[in-house]
């Protein structure tokens, strides 16, 4: 265990009394509870954590924040194993166990930063420069090299044990950041009574506010943020969200929001989810997610050890943790003088702050005064050490040497760019400010307002005057009454002052602008000079501002090389626009509780649990589980099927077809609103009978088929196919709302009111007959074929529909949903001396299949009545829905495929649906598919495999000998091909 | 994630509607054109504005709901019945 030794002897927000271990790469370090690993990390002096993604260059952490593009670790182990972990944003707990990435064998010692030597061919695009040619490397070479160096972290192999929620708030006045901007604009919305919800990504409240230096209304920092703090709590209206992102800015003002409930603790408590995310609709916005500090491009400037000067400041000041012990600042602007001031309170050497601009600033005086060391019109050339920076040589603008210093960190600042994320979610175009050489907010396009640093603000006594003002603002927008305006928070007005920035301090060598994809100033230069000038080509040729910091940090210094390159001014370059996720998104968090069996609602008919008695094998047909086949012990499925559906046609089967699409239809125009949807003429339909139907698209292709029967003549029932069921009920509604308003029809979907059997075979006159006794003749006389008749079943309403898809004599009868079990167990009691069976879809596939009857595999939306064979139902004397786009030449021509039976005609072997028929295995390419095979079954009717498709020529073909070829499997079979009428083509068998 | 203004039920959530395309063309009438049925079928303008469009309200009552919506800012204008004449606004959102 090390001891510590850049831990401050005192000061800092950490809690001491409570000191933690953890684990990196393995090795044990102790650190104090409110330590990010980041702080810890560097409190034990390492800066060495982890390796570049392209060069795999030594890396430490740049920022103390969300936005850190280098310091990414694998955190726990096994099942919660993730990758990627921002190592500036994880709370340290006892016991966690971190590891660095990317690095092989070992962090210190990895083979692929042989890289930085091939930095030559590793430039911007190479991907699409290198792995071009031969074209027969694509797959076996350059696939595999890509995969392999490609990605940083690994993944768990294992499914996350952790579970993740959704949730959903509403407020008044969402304020975004709880640093001194959005404190005080939560205040001061709070006051008026307004629903304020404020959330903060950090665990912690009052953003980069110097907890020792800084003081607001007469107390140090860390006392207002404390009394701010409890001054919310007490507010019953005030909802105040710490480790909660607001990653996504979206349309009528909704926003996405990731709680990290339990990220800081190794293992969630019982019943608590890893993560939240929550869905927030808000009036209004304010705005307060600060700025990020800029690095500067220079050499080596990648080193461990150099790092933002803010990061230094937050380490030093909340964390007590020094990056070194001998540190370096070269800034651009004033604020970089604070973090100086800060590091001379805590006695750390600041052996000199370069500044670029050449007149000394009232910070820079104020500093000399203090015997810090500045030298201005001073920038730095190079950095200097192995895996850690040790010293930076310095030049002067003209790029002439001006020696070096000994450091063991840098502290660095290219300025502050307002954090314009979030508002250009929202389509509002970011305007350049010179001033703060940076972009603000424009023009809102929503209800918000940006307050503070994201305003453009650094000053902090305007950050508290805005986020005050437009917390208030915000509330009367959101239509609070409010009263008068108070007195804002107090500070001593520190003017920000000036800024002068040089985007590339001259130097030839690797000078890093993205630090994350390891794109360099080098890389923008050639992009630009090869014809990828636009920002946008720039950002995907060279990747810069891609990955997990979505550029955070390397945004603005990219613009401004571009520019450069271009001999233009930033703005005129413009920016690419940022999208969502703000910060990365587990995926887990995404899904949430749809996973697994909670992915989707599951469906079950009424009859399901008597199906699982009887052992059945369930089948999903979209949300709903249908009995596939009930296998005999020892039976597999396919002897199953066999069994079942020879048996069907040899005594008696019963089936649940409780999955139909069912629709009541009432009106005195029901009649004529059938005639509009389906291609066949319902009019005439007589009471107590029913009908086979078929509509259309309006585009004229096949839309769902089924039978519907007219009970009385305004009273129709229609079922649809169990796939189709929503989508015709919209078209029905479409139909009746939209086009024909003027029919008196209505309608409503009873899928889940009645439930249904079919019963087949040759007994199942005979079985239904005692099944249901007296309450019902099943004679022919009274229920002929295609009749439909309803009967009283004990007090419970009975629907029969003498109707067959196995071609055998059958019915189906419905009943109340309630009633479900006990019709299926009444039904199973009488069949039991008369050879009835259970049979599931697959049998009843065969059956269709051996009568030629198409299904969904057969209605695939590219095909025509005329193609299945049923032209001939088109009625001439009516108009109908698809009717006049069915006319069109090309869906009338008679070289359309057209179905066809396909019969296997060799000994061994199977067919498979998918299968393309050619006439010869000479060639097998896609050119020679005459067809192909749309529905299989192993057909006992038949004595082998049978199958529907369509092919060139229809029945034309019928008695020619091709072949199925398969080309996954790479099977080929020898077929015939046939009538798709293969069973009782007279269909004799349905009358019994 | 959109509230739409349903006539029927009030301001609902976009999940419970489904998105049935643009509700500018009228069916022809049966003895129209083969012509006229293809563009009613297959031409669609696609606006960068405003638009008006089908809603469906499936999980709710159900109803086709006409919405009058930026296709670039989203922002909704207006809501009606199906036979309702809604009318855009001149200019883009806001």
């Amino acid at each position: 265990m090390s001891n510590q030794q850049n831990r401050l002897a005192s000061g800092g927000a950490i809690n001491r009394s409570n000191p933690v271990n953890f684990s990196f790469d393995g090795k044990i370090y102790s650190g104090f509870e409110g330590d990010t690993l980041a702080s810890a990390l560097l409190a034990n002096n390492v800066a060495l954590m982890g390796r570049s993604f392209k060069y795999h260059r030594p890396r430490g952490c740049l920022t103390a924040g969300s936005e850190e593009p280098t310091a990414l670790v694998e955190m726990r182990t096994g099942a919660r194993r993730e990758p990627n972990t921002r190592a500036t944003m994880v709370e340290l707990y006892d016991g966690l166990e971190a590891s660095s990435q990317n690095r092989f064998p070992s962090l210190k010692y990895d083979v692929q930063s042989v890289n930085q030597l091939l930095g030559r061919f590793l430039t911007a695009g190479f991907y699409y420069k290198t792995f071009m040619w031969p074209a027969s490397f694509w797959e076996p070479v350059y696939e595999k090299f890509i995969r392999k160096s490609a990605g940083l972290g690994r993944a768990a192999t294992e499914a996350d044990p952790d579970s993740y929620e959704h949730s959903h708030d509403h407020c008044d006045v969402m304020v975004v950041g709880a640093g001194p901007a959005g404190l005080a604009a939560a205040l001061s919305a709070g006051k008026t009574g307004a629903r304020v919800i404020l959330v903060e990504e950090q665990p912690f409240l009052g953003g980069n506010l110097c907890l020792e230096r800084d003081e607001i209304d007469g107390m140090p920092a860390a006392e207002w943020v404390e009394q701010s703090a409890a001054k919310l709590a007490k507010m019953d209206n005030v909802k105040v969200m710490q480790r909660t992102v607001l990653f996504g800015y979206y349309d009528h003002n909704v926003m996405a929001a990731l709680e990290r409930v339990s990220d800081h603790v190794a293992v969630p408590a019982e019943h608590q989810p890893r993560q939240r995310m929550w869905t927030i609709r808000a009036k209004e916005v304010v705005v307060a997610c600060g700025s990020q500090e800029r690095p500067v491009v220079f050499d080596n400037n990648d080193m461990p050890g150099i790092m933002l000067s803010t990061a230094v400041r937050r380490y030093v000041d909340r964390f007590a943790a020094t990056p070194g012990k001998k540190i370096a600042i070269c800034t651009n602007n004033d604020d970089a003088y604070q973090t100086a001031a800060l590091l001379q309170d805590k006695g750390i050497d600041v052996v000199v702050v370069c500044d670029v601009r050449t007149k000394a600033s009232a910070a820079a005086k104020a500093a000399v005064k203090n015997g810090i060391k500045v030298e201005l019109g001073i920038i730095p050339a190079k950095a200097n050490g192995w895996h850690r920076v040790s010293s930076l040589s310095l030049q002067r603008l003209d790029g002439s040497s001006y020696g070096s210093v000994e450091c063991d960190c840098v502290a660095v600042s290219g300025g502050h760019s307002p954090d314009v994320h979030l508002v250009s979610q929202t389509l509002s175009l970011p305007v350049w400010n010179d001033a703060i050489q940076g972009f603000v907010p424009g023009k809102p396009t929503r209800p918000e307002r940006s307050v503070g640093a994201s305003s453009g603000s650094f000053a902090l006594a305007d950050g508290l005057l805005e986020g005050h003002r437009g917390g208030h603002e915000a509330a009367k927008a959101a239509g609070r009454k409010v009263g008068k305006l108070s007195a804002e928070p107090k500070t001593k007005r520190i003017p920000f002052g000036s800024i002068e920035s040089v985007w590339r301090c001259p130097g030839d060598g690797k000078a890093f602008v993205d630090f994350q994809n390891d794109v360099t100033a080098k890389d923008i230069q050639l992009a630009e000079q090869e014809g990828y000038s636009s920002v946008e080509h720039t950002k995907r040729y060279t990747t810069l501002g891609m990955a997990t910091d979505q550029g955070k940090t390397s945004n603005i210094n990219g613009l401004a090389i571009l520019a450069a390159a271009r001999g233009l001014s930033i703005p005129e370059v413009g920016t690419t626009r940022f999208r969502p996720p703000y910060s990365p998104v587990a995926i887990g968090a995404f899904a949430g509780h749809e996973r697994g069996m909670t992915f989707q609602p599951i469906r079950r008919t009424a009859m399901h649990r008597c199906h699982e008695k009887l052992g059945a094998v369930f089948v999903e047909a979209g949300q709903w589980l249908r009995p596939q086949y009930y296998p005999l012990p020892g039976e597999d499925i396919m002897e199953a099927i066999w069994r079942e559906s020879a048996q069907v046609r040899k005594t008696a089967g019963i089936c649940d077809v409780s999955t139909l699409g069912k629709i009541e239809i009432f009106g005195d125009d029901a009649g004529e609103f059938l005639n509009r949807l389906y291609i066949n003429g319902w009019k005439m339909l007589a009471p107590g009978k029913a009908r086979y139907g078929l509509m259309l698209r309006e585009d004229g292709y096949v839309f769902d088929d089924g039978t519907t029967s007219r009970l009385a003549d305004d009273h129709f029932f229609m079922t649809t196919t169990t796939a189709n069921a929503a989508r015709v009920l919209a078209h029905m509604e479409h139909a009746s709302q939209v086009l024909w308003p003027e029919l008196d029809v209505h309608f409503c979907s009873a899928t889940e009111q009645w439930c249904g059997v079919a019963v087949a075979g040759p007994n199942s006159r005979k079985i239904l007959q005692a099944a249901f006794g007296k309450s019902f003749d099943f004679a022919d006389e009274n229920v002929p074929f295609m009749a439909a008749r309803e009967f009283d079943w004990n007090g419970a309403t009975a629907r029969v529909f003498r109707i067959s898809f196995s071609g055998e004599m059958a019915f189906e009868v419905n009943v109340a949903w309630r009633h479900g079990e006990a019709m299926w167990d009444v039904i199973c009691k009488a069949g039991e001396k008369r050879g009835l069976i259970p049979y599931g879809t697959e049998a009843l596939g065969v059956m269709r299949i051996e009568k030629g009857h198409v299904a969904g595999n057969e209605l695939d939306g590219r095909t025509t009545a005329a193609d299945m064979g049923l032209g001939s139902m088109m009625s001439s004397k009516k108009h109908f829905i698809g009717l006049p786009m069915a006319r069109r030449e090309g869906m009338t021509a008679s070289d359309r495929p057209k179905l066809v039976g396909i019969k296997l005609t060799q000994k061994s072997g199977r067919l498979r649906g998918g299968a393309h028929i050619i006439e010869s295995l000479d060639n097998t390419f896609t050119d020679a598919s005459l067809g192909w095979i749309s529905s299989v079954g192993d057909s006992p009717a038949i004595g082998t495999w049978i199958g529907l498709g369509y092919m060139k020529g229809g029945m034309e073909n019928e008695g020619k000998k091709m072949y199925a070829h398969y080309p996954l499997r790479k099977e080929s079979v020898e077929v015939e091909i046939c009538s798709p009428h293969f069973f009782d083509p007279k269909g004799e068998r349905h009358h019994g | 994630m959109h509230q739409i203004d349903c006539p029927w039920c009030g301001t609902r959530d976009e999940a419970e509607f489904q998105y049935q395309g643009d509700a500018t063309v009228t069916r022809p009438k049966p003895d129209a054109s083969e012509k006229a049925f293809f563009d009613y079928v297959y031409i669609r303008d696609n606006p960068k504005g405003w638009h008006t469009e089908w809603w469906h309200h499936v999980g709710g009552c159900r109803q086709w709901v006409k919405v009058v919506r930026n296709t670039f800012t989203h922002d909704i204008h207006t809501t009606g019945g199906p036979h309702d004449k809604l009318s855009k606004p001149r200019k883009g959102a806001r």
